[in-house]
Parts: structure tokens; C-alpha cells; sequence
């Protein structure tokens, strides 16, 4: 090892030891993620076998009777997921826009910083903060409610404080620093020239970030997915305020439930063989759903990068007019 | 992403550095095991690696109720016999039952009695030796009212159904004559988790309400009607301090030392009783007498007129006949001791001692587990 550090020479071994290396490390994310599906449906085959296809659309949950099934949970999770990224997604734009293009420089490093600090919380630090202040907020906001808007389905039932609305701003905290951040470098790495370009072609400052955005638009969908995937799997901050009740309902009020709560909950105290296959298979299926979203979200990158070329042209022209 | 400018100059040192790292970190690893091992360790387990080496140490795992005094008497009892280590790990009861039968650990704990199924599928027979005494009971926030407010098991079974719906629902004024209930909802917390505490708390109401039984049952998380989940003791407490208007429930000592007030509980003699150490061993006296020689005894609706009707055991549990037999005679010297002096401790941390003549049952019991 120590001639390679010190000596000048070109070692022919270096590449393909390098190459070789790294492929290992490459090869051996395959082998987790498939070793991880084979566990997930080895363990789970009891219940994938009692079930089968009605486990995803039964309501039941009832550990006592046997009987499962993992729609609220999926319902709960995906519901949860998509709110959350509803909230944090203007949020986190305004944050990387703000940092990229508009920030004073004196400013800029201090307020990535603080950003990038809020992605280091611990989840369950998040959740205490969501039982002791969010959920006790959340309540008054929803006992001021006014009438109209509580006779819609969307924020029907009492007012707990802890419900579905309560984890969708939980999440929504946790996702705002990954996508911020992620986004802010994308927008950092669009070339000057871009910008220079349109400014020459007498574009204003918002048509300049319109077009900085619109160039990094890619890789600003890769930093929102990102965020999801991280909103689809939490678990400890999201069970502390949720409510943990599996129930598939609009209400943005009533306490909910999610597979990755439900899992953390209650693997602990299942002895019994078809319970803990049940919780397995709701592991795999959070698994498959994860897969499909990620794949979805690859095709629409892909999609969009193909056609990129072409309509950048078309759409820029107008903008510089 | 190709616009992130490549600066190709630093490649190569870059390569080469990475490879080194990546083979210093591999030949670390690889190379000397034996030599780092023992360092290693005393991180760790520095005390059992020392006195007896690691395998004369005794693993065991399960509930978390009792993980406090059972923390203290391991500590305690390893003061007067250095040559017995026990690691204790507070999985949950259902995970202590799981390793139990899967023989990773020596013995196991648990809130809630195995199962005839649970003791049919273990490779031997398992002996349940119940610990100390605990106690579930009523929180609830209702800022109107002052003083304790007095349930009666059906009512906080109708609660719990979602049936009694409203504070001033006469089943709750019945119980609290003169009391000013407020005509708000009532809103249910119960825990999310699966838990030994609501084990304890719906086997009473099952006792209580045929309805309840029927619709709900038994076990360490169940299909709850109505209500909002809490994760562990803090979070029901959490939901029922945030929520005017709540109801919850939550293990004695986790009220006790948290000063959360709670609600008495009528007996099966018709007695509101307030929980505290008294009225839970009195619950386990008036159930001594109809103990079954297997211990898997429910002592919640305890008959007799001090008995706080939501209390329960809590047991440690070994194998009749362990493979290992110098661990097995090293547990039942614990546990005569734990038994006996051990229960000096129960009190100040909250939980009840057993009553005499349940520690001489268990004495008998102790005898006839094989030791060699």
C-alpha cells in the first residue's frame, strides 16, 4: 500500500483494483436489497398464504381474532406521505431558490447551516416535540375550526390534536432540510452561463430563476422524491402524534395509522406465529410500494430528461422575448 | 447531472487514496480479531469477562414493567455473588416469550401468562415464577372537576366501546353522585404498542363486560373500537395532558412517579378503591388461597374488599429442565433470594411485594426445577 502513496510511478494494478473495489461495494447494495426481499417473504408466508391478495384491501386489524389485513396502514402511509409533501414542497423550493439566487452572502452560509442542522434531529426528539407542543397547537387550531369547513369530510371529528394532521406537518418539518438542500445543489450547479444567457437576452431576475429552476428541474424531482421516500419510511416521530388508529378516513382531524408505526409498535409484544408473519408482510409491502414509487419517479425523470433538450429550446425563446 | 463541472485533475490522487482507505479498513478488520477482541470487550462486559468469562454469564429478556426492580435486584444480588452475571434485556414480553422458546436466552419475563399453545410449542416444559405486583389505572383529564372521579369496571368497559359517549352520561353520574360532569365528548387514549399493561387492563374489562370480551378480548394489543393510540406509558399520558376531555390508562408506577392523578376503580365487593401498594397485594392475598399450581393466575376483579381490582402479577420464566444445568441452579438460587430478600426492594420502586403465602408456593415450586 505505502509506494502508491509515496511513489510517482503509474501502477498498472491501480484501476482495475479500483474498479474492482468499488463494484464489490456496488454488488453488495444488490445483495442487501435482495437478501432483504427474500427475508420479508420468507418470514411472511403464513400470513401471504391465509390471506393472500386480500391482505392490501382488508380493513380488519385485530391480533386477537387472527384476522389482518394492511389497508389502513397503507392508506394511513401513503395519505400521510403525500400531505407531508404537499406542505414541505413550496417550503423547501422557497428555501433552495431563496439560498441559490436571492440570499444575501452573509447570510447564505448561516441559513444552510441551520437547514442542513434540522435534517440531524433525531426522529424521536421530533416526535416528544410533536406530543408536548405540535399536537396541543394543532388541537386549538382545529377547535377554532370554523363550522363550514368542519362539515366537509376533510376536517370532520373531534378535535384530539394527535391525527393525521398533526403527522403530515411532523413529516413535513423532517422532509423541508433533505429536499432544501438537495435542491439548493442542484441550482448551485447550473452553469453562469445559463443565467448570464438569459440576462443578455434581457430576461429579469424571476425569468432568470424561472429558467435556473427549469434547467435543474431533473434533479429538483430527484430532491423531492428523496424527500417522500424519507416520509414514507418514518416511523418513530410520526407514531408519537398520529394517533395509531387503522382506520382509512379523509379527515385530516382523525387519529390514523402507518405500516412503519404499526411494525415499530407492535413487533415487540407478537409471540404468536401468524401475527408476526402479518407485521412481516406489512414490512413488505411498505417494501413493494417503496419499489413502485421509486421506479414511477425513475420513468419520470427519464422521460423528462429525453425530452428536455427539445422543449428547452421551444420554452426558452418566449421567455427571452 | 452531467453539469456539476468534472475537475479531472484530482481524479487519480483521489482513486488511489480511496483504494488505500478502503484496503487499510479491510486488512483492520480482517487481521487481527483475536488481538482487538479483548479490548475490545471491556467496553461492554468488562465485570463477567473479568470474574467468570463471558459464557458463565446468564442472558435473559422480556418485559419492560418489571425492568427497574430486576435491574436493581441483578445489581444487587451480583454484590453477595460475584460469580453470577445476569444480563437482562426488556424487549417485551412477547419477545422474551419468543427467545425463551427459541432457547436464545436462560430465562424470560413476562406481564401476561404464556399461552397453552405458547407452552406447547417450547421444546420443554416452562415453569412460571410470578416477581412482584403491579397495578394498571385510570387518567383522565377533566379540568371542571376536582377531586377523584370513581368508575366501576362495565362503565370503563362501555367507555372503551365507544358506547358511553359523553361525560354526563348518566352511567358516569351514577358512579359520582354530586360531582358536576361537563357534557363534553369523551375522548379514549389507549396504548398503540403492543403492551403488558393493556394485557392487564382488558383482561379486567373482559372479566367485567361479556360485551367486551366478545368484541374486544384478550392479548398484548387488540382491535380497539374507538380511540386514539399512545406509543408507551408517556404517550397516553401525553394525549390524555393534552386533551381536555380525555380518558386513559397507565401502569401505577408511571402515575405515581409522574404525580398524575387517577381515578378508584369499584371492587368486586363494591368498594372504590384508589390503587396503591396496599390495595394490590390485597388483591394478590385474596387470590393466594386459589392459586393454581402453575402460577398463570389472573388476579384482576380480585374478590375481598381492599383488593384494587386492575392489578396483576408479573412472572420470570425457566425451563423445568434446562440443558444447562449449572445456569439453571444458579437462576433458582436467584430466585429464592429474589423471593425473599429481593422483595425489600419492590416497595420503594413502586411495585408490591408478593404476599407470604405465594413466595411458599414458589419456594416448593423452585425445588423442583432439575439443577443437575
Amino acid at each position: 500500500m505505502a509506494p502508491s502513496l509515496t511513489g510517482r510511478r503509474r501502477a498498472g494494478w491501480a484501476d482495475p483494483l479500483f474498479r474492482a473495489g468499488t463494484g464489490a461495494v456496488a454488488v453488495l447494495v444488490i445483495a442487501i436489497v435482495v437478501g432483504i426481499l427474500v427475508v420479508l417473504v420468507n418470514d411472511s408466508m403464513l400470513s401471504v398464504r391465509k390471506f393472500g391478495l386480500s391482505f392490501w384491501a382488508t380493513r380488519t386489524w385485530d391480533p386477537v381474532a387472527g384476522e389482518f389485513g394492511a389497508l389502513p396502514f397503507i392508506w394511513g402511509t401513503l395519505y400521510s406521505a403525500i400531505l407531508a409533501l404537499l406542505i414541505a414542497m413550496p417550503v423547501a423550493l422557497g428555501i433552495a431558490i431563496f439560498l441559490s439566487e436571492l440570499c444575501p452572502r452573509w447570510l447564505r452560509q448561516p441559513l444552510a447551516f441551520l437547514t442542513e442542522l434540522l435534517a440531524a434531529i433525531p426522529s424521536i426528539v421530533y416526535g416528544l416535540w410533536g406530543i408536548f407542543v405540535l399536537a396541543p397547537a394543532v388541537r386549538t387550531l382545529e377547535v377554532h375550526t370554523p363550522d363550514v369547513l368542519r362539515r366537509t369530510p376533510f376536517f370532520s371529528g373531534p378535535p384530539l390534536g394527535v391525527g393525521m394532521l398533526s403527522a403530515a406537518l411532523i413529516l413535513a418539518v423532517m422532509v423541508i432540510p433533505f429536499t432544501a438542500t438537495v435542491a439548493r445543489e442542484i441550482l448551485k450547479a447550473v452553469p453562469v452561463s445559463q443565467r448570464e444567457a438569459a440576462y443578455a437576452l434581457g430576461a429579469t431576475r424571476w425569468e432568470a430563476i424561472r429558467l435556473a429552476v427549469h434547467y435543474g428541474r431533473v434533479g429538483i424531482i430527484g430532491a423531492i422524491m428523496l424527500g417522500f421516500g424519507r416520509a414514507l419510511g418514518e416511523t418513530m416521530a410520526v407514531t408519537m402524534v398520529i394517533g395509531n388508529n387503522p382506520q382509512v378516513a379523509l379527515s385530516l382531524f382523525a387519529p390514523q395509522h402507518t405500516m412503519a408505526a404499526v411494525i415499530a409498535n407492535e413487533f415487540t409484544e407478537a409471540a404468536d406465529a401468524l401475527y408476526l408473519n402479518a407485521l412481516v408482510e406489512i414490512g413488505l409491502v411498505l417494501f413493494l410500494i417503496t419499489v413502485v414509487i421509486n421506479g414511477l419517479s425513475r420513468v419520470l425523470i427519464w422521460r423528462m430528461g429525453r425530452v428536455r433538450s427539445a422543449r428547452f429550446v421551444a420554452r426558452t425563446v418566449p421567455l427571452a422575448a | 447531472m452531467n453539469f456539476i463541472p468534472r475537475q479531472a485533475g484530482h481524479v487519480r490522487p483521489l482513486a488511489i487514496l480511496a483504494v488505500t482507505a478502503l484496503l487499510a479498513a479491510c486488512g483492520g478488520g480482517q487481521t487481527p480479531p483475536a488481538g482487538q477482541a479483548s479490548p475490545a470487550l471491556p467496553g461492554q462486559g468488562a465485570p463477567a469477562a473479568e470474574t467468570g468469562g463471558g459464557a458463565d454469564q446468564i442472558n435473559g429478556a422480556g418485559a419492560t414493567f418489571p425492568n427497574p426492580i430486576y435491574s436493581k435486584w441483578f445489581s444487587e444480588y451480583t454484590k453477595s455473588h460475584p460469580d453470577v452475571r445476569i444480563n437482562y434485556q426488556p424487549i417485551g414480553s412477547g419477545g422474551g416469550i419468543r427467545q425463551l422458546i427459541a432457547q436464545t436466552v436462560a430465562f424470560g419475563a413476562t406481564d401476561g401468562p404464556m399461552t397453552d399453545e405458547q407452552l406447547k410449542s417450547a421444546p420443554g416444559p416452562i415453569v412460571h415464577l410470578p416477581t412482584v405486583l403491579g397495578a394498571v389505572v385510570p387518567v383522565y383529564n377533566l379540568p371542571e372537576v376536582t377531586g377523584d372521579l370513581k368508575f366501576s369496571g362495565p362503565l370503563l368497559a362501555d367507555i372503551y366501546l365507544g358506547k358511553v359517549k359523553k361525560w354526563n352520561d348518566p352511567a358516569i353520574a351514577k358512579e359520582n353522585p354530586g360531582v358536576k360532569l361537563p357534557a363534553t365528548d369523551i375522548a379514549v387514549a389507549h396504548r398503540s404498542d403492543g403492551s403488558g399493561t393493556t394485557y392487564i387492563f382488558v383482561d379486567y374489562l373482559s372479566k367485567v363486560s361479556p360485551e367486551f370480551k366478545q368484541k374486544v378480548g384478550v392479548a398484548t394489543s387488540v382491535n380497539w373500537p374507538v380511540g386514539v393510540g399512545g406509543k408507551g406509558n408517556e404517550g397516553v399520558a401525553g394525549v390524555v395532558k393534552q386533551t381536555p376531555g380525555s380518558i386513559g390508562y397507565v401502569e401505577l408506577i408511571y402515575a405515581l412517579q409522574n404525580n398524575i392523578a387517577f381515578g378508584a376503580v369499584k371492587n368486586q365487593a363494591g368498594a372504590y378503591l384508589k390503587a396503591s401498594l396496599e390495595s394490590v397485594t390485597a388483591a394478590a392475598a385474596a387470590s393466594a388461597a386459589s392459586m393454581p399450581a402453575d402460577f398463570r393466575v389472573s388476579i384482576t376483579n380480585a374478590e375481598g374488599k381492599d383488593a384494587y381490582p386492575i392489578s396483576s402479577y408479573t412472572w420470570i420464566l425457566l425451563y423445568q429442565n434446562a440443558p444447562d444445568k449449572a445456569k439453571s441452579r444458579k437462576m433458582v438460587d436467584f430466585m429464592r433470594w429474589a423471593i425473599t430478600d429481593g422483595e425489600a426492594f419492590a416497595k420503594d420502586l413502586g411495585y408490591a411485594p408478593l404476599p407470604d403465602s405465594v413466595v411458599k408456593l414458589e419456594q416448593d415450586a423452585l425445588g423442583k426445577i432439575q439443577v443437575q
